[in-house]
């Protein structure tokens, strides 16, 4: 216990140092999953929206693929990505992406966009049937209905969003797979853990770890105050 | 008087199972017509066809002189409403939930305003404008669904038991406000009803459905006074068995 406590209070002071490289770090931690989470909600919520509110062939199997994607492990992602931008055999390594933040927030899209769409499907899917037909028969036409269930299910899309932003703050494999883990360009929270994990340097890697809760807490409570309160499920 | 709705020979079946078939209905342009029956007659699946909810197997329905054919064009759908046993609110303010089907129409804002206003007045939640509708009790979600069905002033209302388990001041004001509709909007009205007391105050005309057949239409009176099956007499009467 005091092992975790003296991690608690060296996390305390790394953050009061204002190390430039540690914010260097968290900044592009940040970044990275700020910009693939915006990413992937735009394509992500559109594609849920279409799957879960329309009925066509295939959508049993498209659902079905979706899921198997939510479950992904990263370092298949990140394995993926790395033959896509390499510059040997990778159809995008003209490009010279590679070990770049925007490698990383590639991996990270095909990472959270299925998450997105996944529950954006089943947050539509939960909508009541009778509030779809008391819009349809007050003269609302797909593009309303749609809107109108969106609305509907604001809150569940809400923890959709949340949860692909969780799980890209804690991913490690897929970036450090594409990013490389380089110093000062492409470090980011979770692959500096691994890197000290590495080294031997285990209450610096709890510190990280201690800090990288702390900033999803933060930003949680932001998201939480920005929804007037809610909390996750509560309407 | 002219018909808004002529059905003929309307079949809807599901699984190879017949829940109706209405050999001839005519429904008056302006009138209040009632539908009883028992559960499971196949009242509330005759609205959602005539609704455009659902589709029926087979049949034809000429609405306001115009054949319904596969699925109702948005033009035609949008000069009726339904309101639905339960009480259904979207999750957004009072004054959304009732500006809601003006907002599909694409009114000016002002009018929008003033519509509001009004019916919000006239149902007695004009205070309650700012809160959530999914905050406001029971009786009051269901005043609230009956104002937006009607304030945009539709041909027709379709109404599926909207005073079920309401208590007795809530039945006068939903009441009230079919009668307004009526009466203010010349809204044809098409109200589904398990209390005998209220299908003999509401409704001009009645249809007795059983089995998803019509065993007896006419004017309310008649039916309550000469009904002229057996089997009216014994539903109306609480004495039907099924």
């Amino acid at each position: 216990m005091e092992y975790f406590v003296e991690a608690f209070n060296k996390a305390i002071s790394l953050m009061l140092s204002f190390d430039p490289e540690l914010y260097g770090i968290i900044f592009l931690s940040l970044k990275i999953s700020v910009i693939a989470t915006i990413i992937s909600t735009i394509i992500g919520l559109p594609l849920g929206a279409m799957i879960g509110l329309n009925r066509f062939w295939g959508r049993t199997a498209l659902i079905n693929i979706t899921n198997t994607f939510m479950g992904m492990p990263p370092v298949v992602v990140g394995l993926v990505v790395y033959i896509l931008l390499s510059n040997q055999m990778g159809i995008l390594g003209s490009l010279r992406l590679l070990f770049t933040p925007i490698a990383m927030i590639i991996a990270q899209v095909m990472l959270a966009a299925p998450i997105v769409s996944g529950l954006t499907i089943v947050a539509v899917q939960g909508i009541d049937p009778l509030l779809k037909k008391t819009a349809v028969s007050l003269g609302a036409n797909s593009f309303q209905l749609a809107l109108l269930i969106i609305k509907e299910a604001r809150y569940a899309i809400g923890a959709a969003v949340i949860t692909a932003f969780g799980r890209l703050t804690a991913e490690v494999g897929a970036v450090m797979m594409v990013g490389g883990n380089i110093r000062f360009q492409t470090r980011v929270m979770t692959t500096s853990i691994a890197l000290h994990k590495g080294m031997g340097e285990f209450q610096m890697a709890l510190a990280l770890g201690i800090i990288l809760l702390l900033i999803s807490l933060l930003i949680n409570s932001i998201l939480d105050m920005l929804r007037g309160g809610r909390g996750m499920g509560d309407r | 008087m002219k018909e808004i709705f002529s059905i003929r020979m309307l079949i809807k079946e599901y699984n190879g199972r017949r829940v109706l078939d209405i050999k001839e209905l005519d429904i008056e342009e302006g009138g209040i017509t009632g539908i009883i029956g028992p559960s499971g007659a196949g009242k509330s699946t005759l609205l959602y066809i005539l609704n455009g909810l659902e589709k029926a197997t087979s049949g034809e329905i000429i609405f306001d002189g115009k054949k319904l054919t596969g699925e109702p064009d948005i033009e035609v759908r949008r000069q009726m409403s339904m309101v639905f046993q339960k009480p259904t609110v979207f999750n957004m303010s009072v004054y959304d939930n009732m500006a809601y089907s003006l907002k599909l129409r694409g009114l000016p804002k002002n009018e929008i305003k003033g519509r509001v206003l009004e019916l919000s007045k006239f149902i007695g939640i004009e205070n309650k404008l700012r809160q959530k509708a999914v905050t406001l009790s029971g009786g009051e979600a269901q005043r609230l669904a009956l104002a937006r069905a009607i304030i945009h002033k539709p041909k027709v209302l379709l109404l599926d038991e909207p005073t079920a388990n309401l208590d007795p001041a809530n039945v006068a004001m939903i009441e009230k406000l079919i009668l307004h509709a009526n009466e203010e909007y010349k809204t044809t009205i098409i109200v589904i009803t398990h209390n005998m007391f209220q299908a003999k105050r509401i409704p001009e005309r009645l249809v007795f459905l059983l089995n998803g057949s019509i065993v007896e239409s006419g004017e309310t009176k008649e039916m309550f006074t000469k009904p002229k099956d057996n089997r009216t007499l014994d539903f109306i009467e609480g004495r039907m068995i099924y």
